[in-house]
């Protein structure tokens, strides 16, 4: 075949040079490119987020006005900051990327169950884009959350917002579904469920979630529309509503929402420390099954976002006590990570740093939601600049983290090209030191008091937002250059990857690099587990 | 390999026969459509789920103006549309046994039974929404006098508005996926998938049915 | 996955056939449970009409889902699928009902809102005293 025949440097036949042209990409099927379409919209829509929150940081650096002089455009700001991250990036983040270029790969497929269905819902994706591009007109300024009454009842364009909320909320149902089917129809001879890399089982989990999930939040949007455009009062007070009512409604998804954000970092980070350790997976069940627990917990916890917003004691004690239960599972999969590398021989390649900041990060992160969990604590502390580090060490610290750690480990893989360490390690340091810097002062304001979705404050906490300031800017400047460092690689750089450049066993790795069209010149027989590394009997070394 | 695209879905086959798909072989496809169907299908019950909570809870607060406001609702236009949709269900099932043995002229008939039904259904919601614009129980329309049952009609409106959406797609469904192949003989016992997924969507248009029914013209 | 027994006419099909004749006794079925619910709702029966309507309501839409639906020849993850959108349901209504009726109200649900109303003009009044 052609592909074999020409073994000569660059030139072998892979799914980025067989069909060239603009054309071939946005109307390809293939789901190594599809992957690329939504990569970068989805980084158009980070740096756009980033920039609104560098905003934000800049106005608050000092007490008193400083860039922003009315109190609508830094409500403006802080919403469009949370719509773009949330909706835009992270909610796509790993899954509609990697996801897509990964999970047939690992588990012997050619493709994705419904290869029409995945470009459909990426360009469903961008309608949703454009959607709320074109509500930028008269910009948002009830928070993410969309609160009723205030969200049904501002001069705003909710409406459109919202509107473009579902139609994203669409595609990522779509998504979900397509991965579901995958993983139960498409899976190589051999690979049976337990010899999955927990890539995929944690793929499976969040495409779940994503699929059962999301229509609530859809419904409960389009149920906003409806107050607006014609008033039944459901969530109004002053016509019979009940404004938790649309809180119960919108957390019954948007606590699910932040195990689609993190269980695929955690996916991510349990491929890359086996890898990095030389050292099989500690307990690859107990792993899958908490990723199966995590999603199936997650769905009874909502009101914890709720503790004050009037809610009665008997429902606050129920979902304060079910929040402690949901923090197991998590903690078993660290201590699985941590013993996986216990005794192991560990290698500091950048995916390995980011892998290892993530699990330093997320258990900051659970641990303080474990204090929000506390009904007592979490009187004191809720709205404060608490819950906003909080959950920023989730969010950036874990699913933002593991998609930067996903593109760094699996780089090789999708372009074929190797990076430069020492600079990957130089933006790793800087994005590390940047993020810790922004939000430790973060959490010491939220201790004192500090509230959150403020335009301004007293002079007595300035100097702890200077420093979150300062620590932004650096943050920002981390991304950008690990970012920019990859792109720069993928279109000029010069050094040719090998196949598999760290002796990694799932099957992704056992293909070229970058990969054929069809993935595989023939399907392979799956015999063995997937982390058999060191091990007597196993293929790793 | 060659640099020619397959199509993911190859048509070209002879009456009766499964396509050729680029990917996978028919009966793991047949297994993929019919699990991606229900999948779909269960995202459409979360959605009217949403409904159907604020409905209770709404109703819990105002029980009597929600038991008031459901008088107001015509029993018979209901239960009419009741009996109509059960019995597109029984036809859509049939047409999949049809199809089952390769009776593309059954697909036909029991299909374009239920679309007729699906349209008997949406004239009588039509008439039935006239009737409350007429009264002024209608959004934009309000009456002042029926200003305070708008609580338990703002959830009438959106839930069976929401249904009458998905009758029209499933309507669509039917005759693209059902009708218009069966016309030109394409199914048989090796290959009536979109006959199949065609009627799982008309079921789930009848299943949510069967919850609206009473809960607003019954029970209130 | 699909590979139940069929009930051969000399062809493969590819899944299980139901004959005509069951969905024909399951839409009667459907049909008197109909007439059942409305006559039942005829009676006050107080909380419990609720509740006897969504009965008969699931027990028809258990026949819709078993037997027009073909759910009760479809393997274990296409079950578990459609209970899952039940489940949540379930949980939804659940939750939202731990709420309300355990929290403290000092008055019926909206008549702060009604009361409101007519109270304001009765103050000036009241004042001139």
């Amino acid at each position: 075949m052609a592909a074999h025949a020409s073994a000569a440097v660059n030139e072998e036949l892979n799914y980025l040079n067989w069909q060239k042209g603009i054309w071939s990409w946005l109307s390809s099927t293939d789901h190594k490119r599809i992957c690329f379409l939504y990569l970068f919209t989805i980084l158009i829509f980070f740096l756009a987020g980033g920039v609104a929150a560098l905003l934000v940081r800049t106005e608050l650096a000092f007490a008193g006005p400083q860039i922003i002089t009315d109190p609508h455009t830094y409500n403006v700001l802080f919403t469009m900051h949370g719509v773009f991250m949330i909706f835009l990036f992270v909610v796509p983040g790993i899954p509609a990327t990697l996801g897509n270029f990964l999970i047939p790969l690992m588990i012997g497929a050619k493709d994705v169950a419904f290869p029409r269905l995945n470009l459909f819902s990426y360009y469903v994706y961008v309608v949703g884009a454009l959607i709320g591009a074109v509500a930028m007109f008269n910009p948002v300024d009830t928070g993410w959350t969309f609160y009723a009454p205030y969200s049904t009842t501002t001069g705003t364009s909710v409406s459109l917002m919202v509107l473009a909320a579902f139609v994203l909320g669409f595609s990522s149902i779509l998504t979900g579904l397509n991965f579901i089917v995958t993983i139960h129809q498409l899976r190589a001879p051999g690979m049976t469920w337990m010899r999955l890399p927990v890539f995929i089982w944690a793929s499976y989990a969040t495409a779940v979630i994503q699929t059962v999930a999301t229509p609530v939040i859809g419904m409960t949007l389009l149920l906003i529309i409806a107050e607006r455009a014609f008033g039944a009062g459901i969530f109004d007070p002053s016509k019979g509503g009940d404004p938790v009512l649309m809180e119960h409604l919108f957390w019954f998804y948007s606590h699910p929402v932040v195990y689609i954000m993190v269980l695929p970092a955690f996916g991510v980070i349990g491929e890359i420390i086996p890898v990095f350790s030389r050292k099989p997976l500690f307990g690859y069940k107990m792993v899958v099954i908490s990723s199966m627990a995590i999603a199936a917990v997650g769905f009874i916890v909502w009101a914890h976002h709720m503790f004050v917003a009037g809610i009665s004691d008997f429902s606050a004690k129920f979902f304060s006590i079910v929040t402690f239960l949901v923090a197991i599972p998590t903690a078993i999969k660290v201590f699985n990570w941590v013993s996986t590398m216990y005794k192991g021989s560990i290698s500091f390649k950048t995916p390995m740093l980011y892998a290892m900041a993530f699990v330093f990060l997320f258990m900051v992160a659970g641990t303080t939601g474990i204090y929000l969990a506390m009904l007592g604590v979490d009187v004191y502390y809720h709205d404060t600049y608490f819950v906003v580090a909080h959950f920023h060490y989730t969010i950036q610290g874990g699913a933002v983290i593991g998609l930067i750690a996903a593109l760094h480990f699996w780089f090789p893989k999708m372009t074929g090209k190797m990076y430069n360490e020492t600079v990957s390690k130089f933006a790793f340091a800087a994005l590390f030191i940047g993020f810790n810097l922004t939000f430790i002062p973060q959490f010491i304001l939220g201790m004192e008091g500090m509230p959150r979705r403020y335009y301004d404050y007293p002079a007595q906490y300035q100097t702890l937002h200077t420093i979150s300031t300062i620590g932004a800017y650096l943050n920002g400047f981390g991304y950008s250059f690990a970012l920019i460092n990859l792109l720069w690689v993928a279109l000029f750089g010069k050094v040719k990857a090998p196949r598999n450049p760290y002796n990694s066993l799932s099957l992704e790795w056992q293909t070229q690099s970058p990969p054929l069209h069809e993935n595989f010149a023939e399907i392979p027989v799956v015999t063995e587990e997937p982390y058999s590394y060191g091990t007597p009997t196993g293929r790793g070394h | 390999m060659s640099a020619v695209a397959h199509p993911i879905v190859d048509h070209n086959v002879p009456p009766g026969e499964p396509p050729h798909i680029h990917h996978m072989d028919t009966t793991t496809a047949y297994g993929a459509a019919k699990l991606g169907m229900w999948l779909f299908l269960g995202t459409e019950i979360l959605l009217f789920a949403v409904m159907f909570c604020s409905f209770a809870i709404m109703r819990y607060y105002h029980l009597g103006e929600f038991h008031d406001a459901s008088k107001h609702l015509n029993l018979w236009a209901g239960g009419f549309n009741t009996i109509v949709l059960l019995i597109s269900s029984f036809t859509a099932a049939v047409a999949v046994t049809k199809a089952q043995k390769g009776d593309n002229a059954g697909v036909v008939k029991n299909f374009g039974f239920s679309l007729v039904c699906g349209l008997i259904f949406l004239c009588v919601k039509g008439y039935e929404y006239s009737e409350k614009a007429r009264h002024g129980m209608f959004p934009f329309v309000w009456n002042s006098d029926f200003y305070h049952y708008k609580n338990f009609l703002g959830l009438y409106f959106c839930m069976s508005g929401l249904h009458a959406l998905h009758v029209i797609i499933g309507m669509a469904l039917l005759y693209w996926y059902g009708i218009r192949p069966a016309m030109r003989g394409r199914f048989s016992g090796k290959y009536y998938t979109p006959v199949e997924l065609g009627a799982l969507y008309w079921h789930l248009v009848d299943l949510i049915w069967i919850y609206l029914f009473p809960l607003l013209y019954l029970v209130g | 996955m699909a590979h139940s027994q069929s009930h051969s006419h000399g062809h493969e099909e590819i899944g299980h056939v139901v004959p005509e004749s069951t969905f024909l006794k399951v839409l009667i079925a459907l049909l008197v449970l109909t007439v059942i619910t409305v006559l039942a709702a005829k009676v006050d029966m107080g909380k419990w009409n609720i509740v006897g309507a969504l009965v008969i309501a699931s027990i028809k839409a258990s026949l819709v889902i078993a037997i027009f639906m073909h759910g009760k020849y479809e393997n274990k993850i296409i079950w578990t699928y459609i209970l899952i959108p039940f489940i949540l349901l379930a949980i939804m209504i659940g939750g939202v009902f731990t709420d309300d009726p355990f929290r403290d109200h000092p008055q019926p649900f909206g008549a702060q809102a009604e009361q409101a109303a007519p109270a304001a003009p009765a103050a000036p009044a009241a004042a001139h005293h």
